[in-house]
This record gives C-alpha cells, structure tokens and sequence, in this order.
C-alpha cells in the first residue's frame, strides 16, 4: 500500500492522486492556502503552502533543499512531507532517518514555516489593514493564518499602494482593490467554472489589480461565488455588505428551496434573521458552488408583505383569528365538508414543503376520508435547465460543472414519494382546477409569489372552502376564506428530495414570525396531537411509513459531513 | 594576435542583412550540406558534442536540451527562438538580428532539422522595430527563394518561420513566460515540471532556444567542433559537473565605459581586459567602482574585492566564462552584458535603479516576488531621498534572500534575478550604503516618490 509520511505520521494513499495540502489533511495537518482551490486549475502562486518535500528510500529521507508547494507538488510512495507545523506533531510516532546534512543547517519545518511567514509578511506589505471596517474580518484567511503563521509586527514603514476600489465591478459585487492578495481563484472561476470570463488581472508586480473590460461587468448567474472564493475581504457581496460582523451569526446546514437541483447551503442568520446564504460543498448535490438565484434568494423571509399571522375573510375583508379559535373551526369545516361530499374535497400539497410536513398533513386529511384528495401543487418550470460553463458566445459547454434547474422548486419528487404511499397516485393541480370543488386546503410556500400566480389558471373558481397557507399574497390567497401564514425554507427542520432522488435533511436557521405555526405543527395539532412538534420524530414515523424515506430511520442526518474548512 | 571575429564578421559588410550577400559569404551552404548528408541524430550528437551551452542566461547545454524532446513523438514539436531581449544593457542578440539575420535564421533551420520541427516561433522583443523588420525582410527571402515552405531544397523538408513580436514585457523572456505569451496569453511563467521539451507551445513538446545560441549552431555547423572548442575554457577538472565555457561569446559594454559596443571574443575574457581594452577604460578619467558582470540581475562584482588566494587581483580581473562570476557571489554570466559604475556614483541610486526595474517589471504572479520588489523599491527610494534606516540594509538582503527558485518560494528564476543585485550590492558595499543613511544625505537624483505604473 503507498505510503506518504506528514510530519512522521504514516498516511495510505491508495490509487488516489493526491497533493501534499490533501494528504497533509488525511494526516490531520492543515497547510495553510489562498490560491489552491479543489475546483479550480493549480497555480501555485500564493506560496503560503510551501512545505519540505523528501523521499523515503531503503529507510533513509533524502529532502529536497528548496521549499515546495505543497498544492503542487503531487505525493507517490515514500514522500515524506515535513510541515510548518513540524515541532506540534504526534511526539509519540518514530521520527525517520532524516538526512542530518539538511537537519544540521535548519531544524526539520523551520524552512517551512519561515517562507510562511514571510509570504504572510510580504502579503500584508500593500494590505490595509482595515480590518475594523472589513466585513470579511471574523472569517478572514488572511487575518487567521498571520494570526496562526505570521509575525506579530511589521516591518514595513512606507507608504502603502492605495488603488481605488471598484464598486462598479458587477451591479452585485464590489471590489476593494487594496484588500486584494493576487489568490486569483475569481478570476479562475470565472474562467474555468462559469466560462464566462468578465475577470482578468490588470497591471503587473504590486500594482496588479482585479477588473473587468470596460462595459463587461461581472454579471452571470455564478457570479456570487466569487465572494465565496475570495480569501480575503477584497471581493464583497454588495447584498451583505455593512449588514452584519460575521461573528454575530449563526450558521446552519441547510438546503437551497430555488430549483430542484437541491445545492447544500450555509444559512447565516442573527435573531431570526437571515443575511446570507453560502454554499456548502457537498459532491452529492451540486459541489462547491451556488447560483445566484440562490445566494440572494432569501429575501422573501425577510418580506414586509409576508402574512404572519392567520386571518379570516369576513364582511369581504380578511381580519385576524386567533389560532385556538380557529383550528376548531378548521376542523369542523373540513369534517362537515367531508360528511357531505369528500370527492370535493382537495389538499393540495405544494412542492415547497418538506416531505415530513406533506406527509402529516396528507395523513391528516386521509384520515377524514379515504375519498379526500392529495394533489401536487403547482410546480413551476421556468425556461430550460441552464448549464454552466458557457463559452464566449454564451453557449453550455461540456463537461458541464454546474446546473441552475428550470423546475423552481426544491421537493417535488419529495412530495410525490409521499403521494403515492398515501394514495396510490400522483395527481397534478392542473387536473382538478377545472372541477367545481366544495373545500380546498392549499399549501403554498411559494417565495417567488409570481411562479405561482401564473400556474393558476384564469378563470379559477376558488371553492368556498379555501384555506390558503403561503408566504406571500397571490391570486390563491386572495379567493381564501382563511389565510394561514407559511414558513420559508430556513425556518424549519426538515427533509427535501432533489431532482436526483438525493434525499436531504436541514435545520432551522431563523424561527418564523412570531404568531405562525409551522406546516408540521399545524398538521399536528389537526391531527390531534398534543405539544411540540418534533420534526425528528416525525421523520422516523415517515421514514417507517413511506418506504422511499426509509433510510431516514436509524439516523436522522445523512446530508454529507464534509470534511474541512467550512466554505473553503 | 587580436581575436578574428565569426559572429560579427559580416556586420559590417554591406548587404549584410540581404540574402543575397549572406549567400557571397557562403551562407546556407552548411544548412544544405546537413539536409543533404546528415541524419537530424547527427547534428543533435554534433552540437551536444560541441559543448555549446545556451547564451540566454542559465547556460544550459543545448545540445542536451535538444535531447530532451520525447523519442519517436508524432509531432508537431515546435522551436521557439528567444528575441526577448530585455535584460538591461544587454543588445548583443538585437545586433545580429539586424545585421546579420540571416545567420540566425540558418542556425534556426539547422536547429529546426536536428529536433525535426516544422514550424519556428521567432520571438521578438516588441521594441525591436528594426530587428523585427529586418527578420521579416529575411523570412521573405527565403520564402521567395525556396529556402523555406514545403519539400526544402528538394527535400521532404519542411519549416514554416513565423516572426512573433513579443508584448513589451521582462517576463516574456522566462522561456515559459515566452510560450504564454506566444498562445496570446498573459505571459505568467508556467510551474516546472512538465518542462517545454515535453509540453511547452500550445502543449506540444517545445524547444526555446536564444538568438546568439542559434547563430552558434551555424558557425558549429560549419567549423566544426575543434574549432568550436579551441576557443573558450575547458571543464575545471575538480567540479565533475562543469561542463564547460567554450566558444566565441559576444559581450555588451555600457555605463561609465569610453565606448559602449559589443565585442566578440572566445569566452573567459577578464572584465578588466573587457573594460580597459575593448570598451576604451571607464570615462572621463575615472576608475571603476563596480560592474554587473551579465545583466542586471546577476549582481554586482566590486572592482576593489580582492580575489582570495590570487595575490594582487581583484573581483574585477574573473574570467567572464560560465564559472567566473559565480565564483565571487554573482548569478552567473547572464547574458554577458557588463555594466560598469564608475567611482563617483552612489551605490544607493544603483540600488534604487535596480530595485525600480524589478518592481516594474516583476510579472506579479507569486506573492514573495510581487511584493518584495515593490517594497525594496519603497525602501531604496526612501533611501535615496535621505530618510533611510539602519535596519533597512538588513530588511533588504533579507527580502532578496528569500525570493527565487533558489529557496523555492517562486515559480521563475527571475525572482533569483530581481534579489540578487540587491543583496549583492548591499553586502559589498555596505560601507557605503551606512554612511549615506548616517549622513541622510538626499540623492541629486532623488525626485519625489514616483513609482511606475502599470506598463
């Protein structure tokens, strides 16, 4: 079995084709990097992974004089990579028979960690140092390794470079040139990710800067991601800038609701608040990366039109209800219209919810009557499924590295799964809008209150029983009887299914508004139940119901831990 | 007897430049001799033979080069010729492309046959107008005369020269800067290995070799290799890995010197025979102080270092050969261009007009070479302006020390390039560079901080 030693620690490699940063990582060593990126072409420019390198023959290391990058520097059987890190290693491992002529000049990682500092130095030389003001401080590579590798001052007494920053770089995205340290990964992904290219390097040695052609601005549906990548406070989100320090925020695991591609997110937010979504890596969903529609697809959450609160229309204008006075009367209407016709009864059940809520409430309404019908919700598709990288012309390129889905909606084959286990078949909204029906609850959770409006067809006859739960008013909500407010995507715990049949579960970033109930909750307390919900224990009920979920049984996470740095 | 020159024998002729009197001088008759007679092995055994090693800077054997191009590989495989001359004083490459093209383009097409290659990059510096239209005014001729194309003399020969002018930058001539550049790309140096031999232009295998180099593969051609090797200095018998300056060798004079040519003559000359003989002593009198040996960017020797060992001789009286200038802490020869200050100039203005080339010229890649040429140019300028701090001197050959292939923190040797003048001028004449920071005297030079821009 090939083996690679990091700081004495043997390492299996197996067939895999590795670097030193990545082997380093199996080791349990991190090597600190700016430009090296997973999913990016290696450049090795940033010169901050620099390690020893030697090689292991017959039981003595012959190591190399010069440092090496590690990001570039490919290990086979026998390389022995020897960190900054050297003198923190496992003191308990046997040390190997390093060549004592390379021992006697520097002690073993001191050659290492000194081109470290002295890289961190040379970075901060033009950097401001404005951290106070930099929205990046607090998650800021550049202030985490000086801090971990660097020198405690500097030694530079001249004046800095000041280049002026450019917030016309993209109507999204604002460069603060003199924060830059040349990673280049933007420009990159630009290249490599989504092809469109609009970055390039200007200028040569100190003066070098990020830009784009002059009336070519940085505007693609990727193009959020370049914060993401940015090492540094340089490139900033122009939707998050001066909003919040990141150190206020928590952050949960969750899972994009724009398309069915499902990409695994980082929600942040304070007090119920969300601010930013970030993406995740996750190989089994969409990777490293995130589309716009995504990253800046939360702002409905944050919504003043949104309803928070249940209303009731009388006198033809809606009005507040209590919910114990209402959940009563929900129950009753709904059992009175069951006695007296249940084929006119419809739970329409939208794409958008989790499937542990779909599940509860059809279990509730086929609990009525076995005649009550669960109907998917309207499911927008908007244009094709948009591939990136594109080329010059705008065209997709194979082999494509990201999908931006046109089915805007995160659950339908969730939603579906638990149809068919609850009724056998999946029955679509278009095909009971035309029929003249006596009660409908609807679901909605639509955050983009457009999509739908425009799957209901004209000339809808809402019947007189309309429960309209959704986010945001529409042309649904406007024939209800009763408003229910709904919770977005980051306020509750749950599971979505993507296009791919790839089963996710996320957690609650924010809590809803204060006087709305969650799905899950309403369905509970329709059901009879009495408390909290407790959407793990609801998960294991679906799970042994539904057997599509039943992986969901034994343990209630199997969203990918990912390894490493988050957002790295 | 005077040293008869062979590279610069016909620059003076009239229609030196023409194809026809390039002809009268029995050009291309080595060309159509090797064509005819030999096999391509041949001639790559030949030149590797012959001990000629690369005049662009690093001296690498060319032969041995040549050797590196994978066995049996179906093609294309591409030469590219390196005319970005731009280390500074240096213009020995630009006199024989302007007056004698011809002879490199010969050397071009016997390289060419040798590494079996059909299509040649010429790669000139894009301020070489007159080169790059003389070159041109040549690659014509040949086409006109059947010299280049297809099936070459009457034979399945075949070599398309294409002249490239380059895009006006130092790093263009970092031979995978080079390649970059020729694919219209940034001219950032690519990560060695894969070396160009095996993936080089547009990632076919790619040799790149100088302009001076080529011309001597003509003359090599055409002499022969005892000529070749009579001239120059033999392998030192105690290093097993010298492999030799052999040759005739064109070397540039300019600064402080009476007459600022370029001189042919067998390697190994001394920088005072150079100096007092062929350059006319320093001017106006004076003496000299300190000479950059071949480019800037191999250091700085000082006139008065005496020579370890060598009763009465100075760092000034080393052989310009391969071996020389190491031997007193330089880089090497370079490009054998020498420079000499003469004693009335301050060393903190050499400092600072080295230190303002590099931060101008440093492509900005890696992080210890962008930065650290642009903080020493603060330093110096500092410096020169009268404001400099004792701890300056020890910051500077710190930063010099750590930037280059040598230590392993860049990508390209010219990082090497960019810290050595400045740790080799600072330790030589550290005297000097105290006394002006103890006085603060302010350089006559000194304007206000004016950094150069962006190219």
């Amino acid at each position: 079995m090939p083996t690679v030693y990091v700081n004495d620690k043997p390492v299996e490699i197996g067939t895999k084709r590795l670097n030193c940063v990545q082997v380093a990582e199996l080791a349990g060593v991190f090597v600190p990097h700016y430009c090296w990126h997973e999913a990016l072409s290696v450049v090795a420019s940033c010169r901050m992974c620099l390690v020893e390198v030697g090689d292991l023959k017959d039981g003595k290391v012959t190591m190399q004089p010069r440092v090496l990058p590690g990001c570039q520097t490919p290990v086979k059987d026998g390389t022995v990579i020897v960190t900054g890190e050297y003198d923190k290693r496992d003191k308990s491992l046997p040390a190997l028979a390093y060549d004592p002529g390379y021992t006697r000049t520097a002690p073993l990682g001191e050659r290492a960690k000194k081109s470290q500092a002295d890289t961190l130095e040379g970075l901060l030389i033009n950097h401001p140092l404005d951290c106070p003001v930099c929205d990046k401080a607090g998650e800021c590579k550049l202030q985490d390794f000086s801090y971990k590798y660097g020198r405690s001052e500097s030694r530079m007494v001249d004046v800095k470079n000041t280049p002026p920053n450019k917030p016309q770089l993209s109507s999204k995205i604002t460069l603060f040139t003199d924060r830059c340290i040349m990673c280049t990964r933007c420009v990159r992904f630009t290249r490599e990710i989504s092809g469109t290219a609009e970055l390039y390097v200007s200028g040569r040695g100190h003066h070098e800067e990020i830009d784009v052609f002059p009336g070519r601005p940085l505007e693609n549906k990727l193009a959020g991601n370049v914060v993401d990548l940015c090492p540094v406070g340089a490139l900033g989100s122009k939707d998050f800038l001066y909003k919040q320090r990141v150190w206020y925020l928590k952050t949960v695991d969750g899972v994009c609701n724009r398309c069915s591609t499902g990409c695994s997110t980082y929600v942040d937010a304070n007090k119920d608040i969300v601010y930013r979504i970030r993406a995740r890596h996750n190989p089994e969903a969409q990777g490293h990366f995130i589309c716009d529609e995504g990253r800046y697809g939360y702002h409905h959450a944050n919504s003043g039109e949104r309803f928070v609160r249940p209303v009731t229309k009388s006198e033809g204008k809606f009005k507040p209800i209590a919910w114990s006075t209402l959940l009563p009367q929900l129950k009753q209407e709904f059992a009175d219209a069951v006695t007296a016709n249940a084929t006119g009864v419809v739970a329409v059940l939208s794409p958008f919810l989790t499937a542990e809520e779909a599940f509860l409430l059809g279990t509730y309404f086929k609990s009525l009557s076995k005649d009550v019908r669960l109907v998917l919700g309207p499911v927008p598709l908007i244009g094709a499924d948009d591939t990136y990288p594109k080329n010059a012309k705008g065209e997709p390129v194979e082999p494509v590295k990201f999908t931006i889905r046109a089915e805007k909606a995160p659950n339908r084959n969730g939603v579906e799964a638990v149809l068919k286990q609850l009724q056998g078949e999946v029955i679509t909204f278009a095909s009971i809008a035309k029929e003249s029906l006596s009660a409908m609850w609807f679901s909605g959770g639509y955050p983009d209150k457009s999509h739908l409006d425009a799957l209901v067809p004209t000339g809808w006859k809402a019947p007189v029983l309309l429960v309209a739960q959704d986010l945001l008013p529409t042309v649904v909500t406007a024939s209800a009887k009763y408003i229910l407010p709904a919770t977005t995507g980051f306020e509750k715990d749950g599971t979505f299914v993507n296009h791919a049949n790839y089963v996710q579960t996320f957690g609650r970033a924010a809590r809803p508004p204060q006087e709305a109930r969650t799905e899950l909750q309403l369905a509970f307390d329709l059901l009879g139940r009495k408390g909290l919900v407790q959407p793990g224990a609801v998960r294991k009920e679906m799970a042994k119901a539904v057997p599509f979920f039943g992986a969901l049984a034994p343990e209630t996470r199997i969203a990918l831990e990912v390894a490493g740095e988050r957002g790295a | 007897m005077p040293y008869e020159p062979v590279l610069l024998a016909r620059i003076n002729k009239p229609n030196s430049g023409k194809l026809e009197g390039y002809r009268a001088d029995g050009g291309y008759a080595t060309f159509e001799r090797a064509l005819k007679e030999k096999k391509p092995l041949d001639v790559v055994t030949q030149v590797k033979d012959s001990g000629l090693r690369g005049r662009g800077g690093a001296g690498f054997p060319c032969g041995l080069k040549w050797t590196f191009l994978p066995k049996d590989h179906p093609g294309p495989i591409y030469l590219a010729v390196n005319a970005d001359e731009s280390e500074p004083c240096t213009y020995n490459n630009r006199i024989l492309m302007e007056r004698d093209p011809h002879q490199v383009l010969e050397g071009i097409m016997l390289a060419c046959y040798a590494i079996k290659s059909q299509k040649a990059f010429f790669y000139v510096r894009y301020e070489y107008g007159d080169s790059f239209r003389s070159l041109e005014a040549a690659v014509n001729e040949l086409y006109a005369a059947k010299l280049l194309g297809k099936n070459i003399l009457g034979t399945n020969f075949e070599l398309d020269i294409v002249i490239h002018r380059g895009a006006g930058a130092y790093v263009c001539g970092e031979e995978t800067g080079l390649i970059e550049s020729l694919e219209g790309k940034r001219a950032w140096p690519r990560i060695k290995p894969p070396f160009p031999a095996i993936e080089g232009a547009f990632r076919k295998p790619t040799i790149v070799n100088n302009v001076e180099t080529l011309a001597c593969v003509t003359q090599i051609m055409k002499r022969g290799n005892d000529w070749f090797k009579s001239l120059g200095v033999p392998p030192d018998p105690k290093n097993p890995r010298d492999a030799g300056s052999y040759g005739p060798k064109l070397y540039t004079l300019a600064g402080h010197v009476e007459k600022p040519v370029c001189v042919e003559l067998p390697m190994g000359v001394t920088i005072r025979d150079l100096v007092e003989k062929h350059g006319g002593g320093v001017w106006k009198g004076r003496k000299a102080k300190a000479v950059n040996p071949g480019g800037l960017s191999m250091g700085f020797i000082d006139v008065n270092a005496p020579l370890k060992g060598e009763d009465g001789k100075t760092e000034y009286d080393i052989p310009l050969d391969f071996n020389g200038p190491g031997s007193v802490a330089c880089l090497g020869l370079g490009t054998a261009a020498i420079t000499v200050v003469d004693d009335q100039t301050s060393m903190v203005d050499v400092l600072h007009n080295v230190c303002q080339f590099f931060a101008h010229e440093s492509c900005g890649q890696c992080t210890p070479c962008r930065e650290g040429t642009g903080w020493m140019l603060k330093i110096t300028d500092r410096m020169r302006r009268g404001h400099g701090h004792k701890e300056d001197l020890d910051i500077l050959i710190d930063v010099g020390d750590r930037i280059g292939i040598m230590p392993g923190t860049t990508i390209c040797g010219l990082a090497d390039g960019a810290g050595w003048p400045v740790k080799t001028l600072i330790r030589k004449f550290r005297a000097d560079f105290e006394a002006t920071i103890k006085s603060g005297v302010k350089s006559q030079y000194a304007k206000s901080l004016a950094l150069v821009g962006a190219h």
